[in-house]
Parts: structure tokens; sequence; C-alpha cells
């Protein structure tokens, strides 16, 4: 078997440890980044799998470890586990909506040793928030926010921005400084997962970018070295790709609820992989012998316009689900780039949204929730499709 | 807010300790200290975890600089712990006590 990549390079072990411990969530984000045929895997891994998964990945030099989901405060056993990871010398990030938690549990999870918590919210007030996230969650989102603070964790701030909340980034980062946030992310979404199915109202305008850049600038100057505020452009507005996860199996390891491991928690979607299991694998095999993470590790995986390109080691050729969704094949140039041949698809993406936004015609087209339904519904649409 | 004492000077008197929203260890497999913080690692060189090892909560700047000259008697440490210390406390790595 030929090893892409690793064939004269050194592999380096994985930094991030990213454990989906459960696709159960109680919010309906439109955007999710998980998969839309999540219905389909229901099974969870077990604490012990979890707890193996986290010693294997630790030994081999992992330092950082998120929890999320779906919602990971919907597993009964996260105190359990965020003892052992911490015992183990990870720093644990706890990503989550604050819907399934309590001041009690904010302090057990301190006893238990957790690092830092990560809220997202969906806006800046109730209305836009609920709506979005398709259930009450504002005023419980605020509380859950004050408790993280006041039980002594650095607190990060999670907006993910869209067309429906980028017009309000103002009053989310007045909103960050009220509760007293230590980072502000104003992730802008990846047209990943549902995200993809939902581009129509969630692409952003020019003219509301031009602003959210602006505003968060000014944030940026006043509160320089109280509060960092993260901000990045979202990439069909750019002619050069992202360095996509830092590179496909370089920093990065996600295990899915089901305990597949892939290089981005994307990845899922993509065809050709193996998809291999914790149940059936060593974390050691998988980062560094498994043929999925070695597909598109380092260059020798691409073709042009990256093959010959003097940018290719910037970017990597960017994303590969970006690149498998809208050209068909992964292993060509994320369209995000000027150099790739498909890039006139995203520029007419953004200038259609551009033309149409506001007007009932792009407004009022229906918007997928994600929720166990609607992806149930799309399976089966996809299976009746194949027959 | 992450840095409250951001505009706060440093003086023989202060004294540094790791901020609390912040880890400071040893890795194996990386073969150096590093700080994590939310999301993040930063790899460190010798001295400046030498330094950071004395930021303890007990030590004021002048006894760091006056521990670490009985490790290296040669070196002129006075300048070199102030910037690190300065740079460490812009990147909300230390808090000044």
């Amino acid at each position: 078997m030929k090893t892409a990549g690793s064939n004269t390079n050194k592999v380096n072990p994985p930094l991030w440890l990213l454990c989906e411990l459960t696709y159960a969530c109680p919010l309906q984000c439109p955007y999710c980044s998980n998969p839309v045929e999540m219905a389909n895997f229901k099974k969870e891994l077990s604490t012990d799998d979890w707890i193996r998964v986290m010693r294997e990945a630790r030994k081999m030099g992992a330092t950082q470890l998120g929890f999320s989901g779906g919602e990971p405060l919907t597993r009964p056993d996260l105190e359990e586990l965020i003892a052992e990871a911490r015992q183990l010398g990870f720093y644990t990030n706890l990503i989550t909506s604050g819907l399934g938690m309590d001041e009690k549990r904010v302090a057990a999870f301190k006893k238990a040793g957790l690092d830092h918590i990560q809220v997202s919210f969906q806006a800046s007030s109730a209305d836009l928030n609920d709506l979005i996230a398709g259930t009450d969650a504002f005023e419980h989102k605020l509380e859950m926010a004050r408790a993280v603070k006041k039980h002594g964790y650095p607190m990060v701030l999670c907006f993910v921005l869209h067309r429906q909340n980028e017009p309000y980034v103002r009053e989310i980062l007045d909103l960050a400084v009220t509760l007293d946030a230590d980072y502000v992310e104003l992730a802008t979404t990846q047209y990943y997962g549902w995200a993809f199915h939902n581009k129509d109202y969630l692409i952003p305008t020019r003219e509301q970018l031009a602003n959210a850049e602006l505003v968060t600038k000014e944030f940026q100057e006043k509160l320089k070295g109280k509060m960092k505020i993260f901000y990045v452009i979202p990439d069909y507005f750019e002619d050069r790709p992202k360095k996509c996860m830092d590179g496909w199996g370089a920093i990065f390891l996600t295990i899915t609820p089901d305990g597949l491991a892939l290089p981005c928690h994307a990845a899922r979607q993509l065809p050709g992989l193996e998809l291999p299991s914790v149940q059936d694998h060593s974390i050691d095999w998988i980062w560094n012998d498994s043929p999925d993470f070695n597909k598109f590790r380092g260059l020798d995986w691409m073709k042009d316009p990256c093959r010959t390109c003097p940018e290719k080691e910037k970017d990597l050729g960017g994303c590969r689900c970006q690149a498998f969704m809208l050209t068909g094949d992964a292993t060509n140039a994320d369209p995000v780039c000027s150099k790739s041949p498909h890039h006139q698809k995203v520029v007419d993406t953004v200038e259609d949204i551009g033309r149409i936004a506001g007007t009932p015609e792009l407004e009022e087209r229906p918007v997928l929730f994600r929720n166990m339904k609607n992806s149930k519904e799309i399976i089966k649409k996809k299976t009746t499709e194949t027959i | 807010m992450l840095n409250d004492d951001v505009n706060e000077k440093l003086t023989l008197e202060t004294i540094p300790t790791i901020a609390p929203s912040h880890r400071f260890q040893w890795e194996e497999v990386q073969d150096c200290h590093v700080i994590l913080y939310p999301e993040g690692m930063v790899k460190l060189g010798n001295s400046s975890a030498e330094i950071l090892k004395l930021c303890d909560g007990e030590n004021d700047v002048s006894a760091i600089i006056n521990k670490l000259q009985q490790l290296y008697p040669d070196a002129e440490l006075d300048n070199d712990v102030n910037k690190f210390l300065e740079v460490a406390h812009e990147n909300g790595w230390i808090k000044y006590k």
C-alpha cells in the first residue's frame, strides 16, 4: 500500500482530539455540521470505548480535547469522561449550547477538572436566537454563561454568523462584553452538512460582510488585551482557499458518536473513505497507517492546478469536502480558489444571493431545520432516488 | 475579561503567576514545556520554561531573576526576563498578582 505523504515525511502526532459524543441535540440549527443522515447513526460508543480512545490519543501526544456533538450534555457520563480526560493531562474543552446544564452541573464539571466551556449563541436577541435554534433557548443560555463565569472558567462565546444575524454583529459583541466573555468566535457558517442544504438562507451579502468586518475591528481595538475576538471571512468571498483543518491528518482527529475516526468532522460524507472504527483499530494505526488518514496527507495526492501551484504548501489545496460537494471530486482544487476551473460557481452563488437578498423570492424559500424527522425524510428520499 | 490587569506595569516587586485559564505543563511527546489555553497550545523554549516554572505565586520578579542567576551565573538576565514576562502578560499567559 502506498502511504501518500508519509513516505518521505514523518507523520506528526495528533494534537486535537474531538470527541463527538452524540448526535442528539435539543437545538435544530439549520447550519449544523452534523451529517444530514444522522438518523441512521443512532448507536453511541460506551463510556469505556471513549476512555480507551482518550488514553490512546493522549499517549500519542494529543493535548487538546473537545467534547462536542450534537449536544454533549445529553451524555450522562460526561462528568466521568471529563475527570478521566483531565487526569490524563488533556486541556479539556466543553463545546455546548448550554441546554441540559444547570449551575449544579457547571460546578460538578469544575470539580471533575474541566478547563474551559464554550457556549454557543444563535443571535443577540431572544427572538432571532430562538427562531434559528428552533426552540426557546436564549434565556437559559444567558443564565448558563453567567454560571460559567461565576465558577471561574475561561469562557468562549461562539456565534455562527450568516445572513440572518450578520446585521447584528454590534449587538452580538455588546452581548459578549456584558457577559464578560474572554474569547469570542464569530464563526462564519461553513457550508457542510445541514448548512449546505440551507445555503440560500445562510449566505450573507457583501455589504453585510463589509459592515461586520468594520464593527469587529472597532471592538478588537477597543478591547485589545481584554477580550480576544476571532473573525474569519467566509471563504466563499475569498479567492484563495483556507488551509482546511491545518492539513488532512495533520493536527485534528475527530471521533463520531458511533466510533468512526475522521480527519475532519465533515469528512464522513466523502466517497471512497473506509471510515475506520475505533472499535476495530487502535488510534495509532488509524492516525499513522490507515488509508483514510493518508489519503490527502501532504502534497502527493494533488492534481492540477494544485500540483504545480507555488502556493500549494500554504493552503494544501483547501477543503476536500468543499471540493467534493461543489465539483463531485474530492481530489479537485477547492473551488474557492480562483485558479480552480469551478471557481465561477462560487462567484455566481454569491452574486445570485446578493442580487435577490431581502426579496420574498429568496427569503421565503423553505428552511430545513436540523432534526431527526428531517434527517429521516432526507434518507428516505435518497433511498428512493437510488432505487 | 481575559486580562483585567492589562495596563499594569511590571516592576521588581510584581509577583507573576500562571493565569488560571491557562495550564503550563511538560509534554513528553513534544519534548518541551507547553502553555495550554482554550483550544490552543504554545510550545516553549527552555529559557521561557525556566522563567515560567518560577511564576508560582511566591516569587516576585527580583526573586525570579536571582534564582535564575544562580543557575546561569554568567548570563545577563534582567532584560531577558523582563521582556519575556511582558510578552507573556500581553498574551494572557500570566497575571500580575
